[in-house]
């Protein structure tokens, strides 16, 4: 189908921006890359009239790293931008690892990180990456700026803490600590479609001992979902079998994944399951085969 | 509402200036504003690939671009990469196999093609149909069009055709 009419304007700088959002009011969207919010408007999900075009706004754009411990990511870097990045591929191994897992090559060269944090797709991977890695989303409205942790943004199905007028500016990231791993496992239908389930994990390994380790699952709920219990269960122990399996059980309570195309919430859990061994696994250099 | 937006771009190494609609995609700005028919649509919501273009260098979905938004881009289609002849190996390994039968997803597959052996000068049969997996062929000729981009990185590798 085509789109509905539309109004476009482009701001060429961050405070043309914000007034041209007012002028067209409450309902108009800001494009970034388009790659979801143009796929919407062609079903007519949404008519939003006015389209306030951000992808030039250079205040948006650049990958640095900021003192000793952090990564600032713009929001408009694309999915390929992170996945050729040297600062990500070195600090961030979880983002670039997590890159070729969306979509294909020709959506990755205009999708961005804000756009996908900002849609909120509960498949999507980024979110759940940023969860893992207690990133900060740098929100800006006309006057302020403030940072929401990553675990507080998402607040429900394609939804987020973002108020009216106010855009993800960036994305902050602490840099991966000595001795810190990370592992990014989804399972799809065909390569490049969205998660039917996934998980972004990381830990820290003391001889074979898991320290704070993170599970993040995509796929299974209205947003990322941190497995609390899984967590809890394995962190301080050894990366062994009976530790998997542990977690294993302990996720039961962690997720409650609804049906949908992909299967019931059974099935789900059974992929949440498989994927979390295998993330452990490979987390812990333990044969990720035969884990799961 | 739906006013019309002043671009001036560059196609196939063309300067063009036109109004379009806010709302107009890519490949409809380039077969109706343009006639230039080789960028076809499927879908017309990112799924199929049969819309792969170039802008500013890197392949794209053209029903996911607005031709609004181009203003001072770089825009290389089918019809500009057969002329300068950058692709005619992979042309001609198409027809060779056989790998273009009603055509229609063959632009698309082409130019992401192309994009690969750019990137990736000597990619593996996995790699090929990774890269590829998101055109998709009605026809379901995948083994042809494979076996088209492993003869053609083999052979500009100087090895012998697989
Ligand atoms: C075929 C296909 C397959 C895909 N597969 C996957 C996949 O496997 N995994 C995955 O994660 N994604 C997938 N995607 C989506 C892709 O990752 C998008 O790039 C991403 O979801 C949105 O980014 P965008 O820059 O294109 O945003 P847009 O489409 O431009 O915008 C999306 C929404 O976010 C808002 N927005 C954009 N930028 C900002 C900002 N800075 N601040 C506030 N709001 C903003 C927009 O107003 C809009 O509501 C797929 C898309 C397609 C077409
Ligand atoms: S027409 Fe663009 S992806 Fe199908
Ligand atoms: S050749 Fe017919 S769609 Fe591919």
């Amino acid at each position: 189908m085509k789109a509905p009419p539309l109004s476009y304007v482009r701001a060429a700088t961050l405070s043309e921006a914000f007034q041209l959002w007012r002028d067209a009011g409450p309902d108009a969207r800001l494009l970034a890359g388009g790659q979801s919010l143009l796929a919407t408007l062609a079903f007519r999900l949404s008519d939003p009239g006015t389209l306030v075009d951000i992808v030039r706004l250079h205040e948006l754009r650049g990958i640095s790293q900021v003192g000793g411990t952090t990564i600032r990511v713009g929001a408009l870097a694309t999915h390929a931008e992170l996945g050729r990045h040297d600062l990500i591929r070195r600090h961030l191994p979880l983002i670039a690892e997590a890159v070729p897992l969306i979509a294909h090559a020709a959506v990755r060269n205009r999708g961005t990180i804000g756009g996908s944090l900002a849609f909120a797709d509960p498949a999507a991977e980024l979110p759940a990456c940023c969860v893992a890695l207690d990133a900060m989303i740098v929100a800006r409205n006309a006057a302020d700026e403030r940072r929401i942790p990553a675990a507080q943004f998402f607040t429900g199905l394609y939804a987020t803490a973002l108020r009216p007028y106010e855009l993800i500016a960036a994305v902050e990231f602490p840099i991966a600590k000595p001795g810190e791993r990370t592992a990014v496992l989804e399972l799809a239908r065909r390569s490049g479609d969205y998660a039917m389930a996934g998980v972004a994990a990381k830990t820290r390994l003391a001889g074979a001992t898991l320290i704070e380790p993170q599970l993040v699952f995509f796929g299974v709920g209205d947003r990322p979902v941190v497995a609390e219990r899984a967590m809890a269960t394995i962190s301080g122990q050894q990366a062994l079998p009976a530790t998997i399996a542990a977690a294993q059980a302990a996720l039961a309570a962690d997720l409650d994944p609804p049906a949908d195309r992909h299967g019931s919430g059974r099935t789900k859990r059974h992929f949440a399951r498989v994927l979390l061994a295998r993330a452990l696994a490979r987390l812990a250099g333990l044969d990720e085969a035969r884990a799961a | 509402m739906s006013a019309e937006i002043a671009i001036t771009l560059t196609v196939n190494g063309e300067r063009v200036a036109r109004r379009v609609e806010a709302r107009r995609h890519l490949v409809d700005f380039l077969r109706l504003d343009l006639g230039l028919m080789g960028s076809h649509t499927g879908c017309e919501h990112g799924f199929c690939g049969a819309c792969t273009v170039r802008v500013n260098g890197a392949i794209v979905r053209g029903c996911l671009v607005l031709a609004a938004s181009l203003d001072g881009a770089q825009v290389e289609t089918i019809e500009g990469v057969s002329d300068s002849g950058e692709i005619r190996d992979l042309q001609d390994a198409f027809i060779a196999r056989n790998a273009a039968q009603c055509g229609y997803c063959t632009p698309g597959m082409l130019l992401t093609a192309a994009d690969l052996l750019k990137h990736n000068p000597a990619p593996t049969r996995a790699q090929i149909r990774e890269h590829l997996s998101g055109n998709y062929c009605r026809c379901t000729g995948y083994h042809a069009i494979v076996d088209a981009v492993a003869a053609v990185a083999a052979k500009r590798n100087g090895r012998a055709t697989p």
